[in-house]
């Protein structure tokens, strides 16, 4: 959740340490009940590549090797031939043509593209930006650098169900703004934006809407058109496709947007994206997008089945539970709360056989609690409490049942060692309290 | 998050978890960090009047393992000192006894830091009963 990611190249004693960790973490096998541990529930950090995307990936690693671009040989042509179907494949996941897809390495240059390459193609029109205060850093620092170049952008706030006040969206567009960015689902909470009202207030005000779909694509209905998305981000890893490779949507017709290209070169992907084509990626986005398409209606269903299961139990096994953000506007298989008096990273280590993501500020390497938890107006105690499940395509009702009962019972644990639990107990207020660190 | 055995040990066993009647004049009580800044803790100390020894100690905390290991340890440090002895207890010597990383080393302060504060509010007792006890006569 909080994943400050910083990918620095690890001294040897870093690498040892990691390696003794990783065959800790390999050493705890099945559980009692016959499941397979460590269990697998961070699916909004990144879900297991489907067996199906693999398998139709393989061949384009060695038979299908040719590069796209090459036109005067089967190799090119097998290999662009690989890339359209993909390309049909997003398109129709998301309601768009082909034309309006751009393959790109991932989201974050997705959205990379999308606010720059926008920002830079309407300068002359305006320099004003909006976006949300919630939304993911590959958005959020990507508008910290065109302040710097002189654009304006408001980051405005989400209410406590974690959505944005349209009202106020409203009132915050301007002569000058250009473009709105919005995310469709929230990567830590789960909230799912309103971006068909989003996108019908920006088309009326002629302003680009940009959206982050990462989360939402394969998860929950999207359509570029009846939603008014002019320029959305896709990834291939949240969808149980592989990691390196995304898209971005850029519409054609009305209105027809353009963006200008942040990587120059060969002119692949219409002198939006140059470079190379990531054809086995490609054709792995493709496949997962296909899959999502077929099985959308069934697994939303299911997950949010067991997403309702988990928080259940866990909410029928301990008091002062609190979920964070709109429950009824969520991805079916998020699940993120708090467990008041009990401090995040101290509950991961409890319930190690698990995989799950803590808004704790000990998790992260800035030692703040999740910033998206606190837009919310969750108090830092409380940021400091929770976790995030991210139930996905490959997990079990067993699993779910087995995460519940470590979580209550840890929860519990630590409970009796807390003693902000003992105090609240005590009837003492805790928000009155002088605390010496303070 | 890497953890050292020993803090793993002290996350899984806690030693001397509780609490002692914070209204006995035997007990120092030390409350320190925030719920805020992702940190409580708690640790009490029971001292004999007559020899000046920490008699028993315990402790709960809100915080990461290595918060709970630094508090658990503390409490086993102090056991059978005096308070004199107590409060030579460092946040270093914690640090390398359960192989913190920098990160966590201000789990380790806290945990010196309510030494003190246990052994103070302790003082704090008896300075304030002894005049008590004189105008009583």
């Amino acid at each position: 959740m909080s994943t400050d990611v910083k990918s620095i190249p690890l001294g040897e004693e870093k690498l040892q340490q990691r390696k003794s960790e990783r065959q800790k973490f390999e050493q705890q096998t099945t559980s009692a009940n016959g499941i397979k541990l460590p269990i697998y529930m961070d699916n909004h950090a990144t879900t297991p590549m489907d067996p199906r995307v693999l398998e139709e990936m393989l061949p384009y690693f060695m038979e299908k090797f040719g590069n796209a671009a090459s036109r005067n040989h089967s190799f090119g042509w097998v290999g662009e031939e690989g890339v359209e179907t993909a390309r049909e494949r997003v398109a129709k996941l998301i309601g768009a043509t082909t034309k309006e897809i751009i393959f790109t390495s991932g989201a974050t240059e997705s959205d990379n593209l999308a606010i720059k390459g926008v920002a830079e193609m309407y300068k002359e029109k305006g320099n004003h930006i909006i976006t949300a205060v919630t939304e993911h850093k590959a958005v959020l620092d990507t508008c910290k650098r065109l302040e710097k170049y002189g654009y304006r952008v408001t980051y405005m706030p989400v209410q406590k169900d974690g959505l944005v006040d349209l009202d106020e969206l409203k009132r915050t567009l301007n002569d000058k703004t250009i473009l709105v960015t919005i995310m469709a689902a929230n990567n830590e909470i789960g909230v799912l934006q309103p971006i068909a009202e989003i996108g019908k207030l920006c088309r009326e005000r002629g302003v680009i809407f940009h959206s982050d779909a990462t989360q939402a694509v394969g998860k929950i209905p999207i359509d570029v058109t009846k939603q008014n998305i002019d320029v959305m981000s896709i990834s291939a890893h949240k969808m149980y496709g592989p990691k390196g490779v995304g898209a971005l949507y850029v519409r054609r017709k009305n209105p027809r947007v353009q963006i200008s290209a942040i990587i120059d070169g060969g002119g692949h992907e219409r002198g939006m994206r140059s470079g190379t084509l990531n054809v086995p990626g490609i054709v792995g986005l493709g496949k997962a997008c296909a899959i999502c398409m077929e099985e959308m209606p069934k697994e939303s269903c299911h997950l949010a089945g067991m997403r309702n299961r988990l928080r259940d139990k866990i909410m029928g096994g301990l008091d002062e539970v609190y979920i964070n953000g709109s429950w009824e506007h969520r991805l079916p298989g998020n699940l993120n709360i708090s467990f008041a008096y009990v401090e995040g990273e101290s509950l991961l280590m409890g319930i190690n056989d698990i995989a799950v993501s803590s808004g704790s500020a000990c998790t992260s390497a800035t030692l703040e609690p999740s910033y998206v938890l606190k837009a919310l107006g969750t108090g830092d105690d409380l940021a400091h409490s929770s976790i995030r499940f991210g139930i996905g395509r490959f997990n079990t009702e067993a699993e779910v049942d087995y995460v519940a009962e470590r979580v209550v019972e840890t929860v519990s644990r630590l409970r009796e060692l807390s003693p902000l639990y003992e105090m609240a107990k005590e009837g003492v207020d805790l928000k009155n309290v002088k605390w010496a660190a303070e | 998050m890497a953890y050292s055995d020993k803090v793993l040990d002290h996350y899984s066993n806690p030693r001397n978890v509780g609490s002692l009647d914070k209204s006995s004049q035997e007990v120092g009580t030390g409350l320190v960090g925030a719920p805020e800044c992702g940190d409580v803790m708690k640790l009490q100390i029971k001292v004999n009047p007559q020899t000046n020894i920490i008699e028993d100690a315990k402790f709960k905390t809100f915080g990461c393992g290595s918060a709970i290991a630094s508090s658990s340890l503390a409490t086993e440090w102090v056991k059978g000192k005096t308070v004199d002895e107590a409060l030579q207890i460092k946040n270093t010597e914690i640090v390398k006894e359960l192989s913190l990383p920098p990160v966590k080393i201000h789990c380790s302060v806290l945990a010196e830091d309510a030494i003190r504060a246990a052994i103070h509010d302790w003082k704090k007792k008896q300075d304030v009963s002894k005049p008590a006890t004189v105008e009583a006569r």
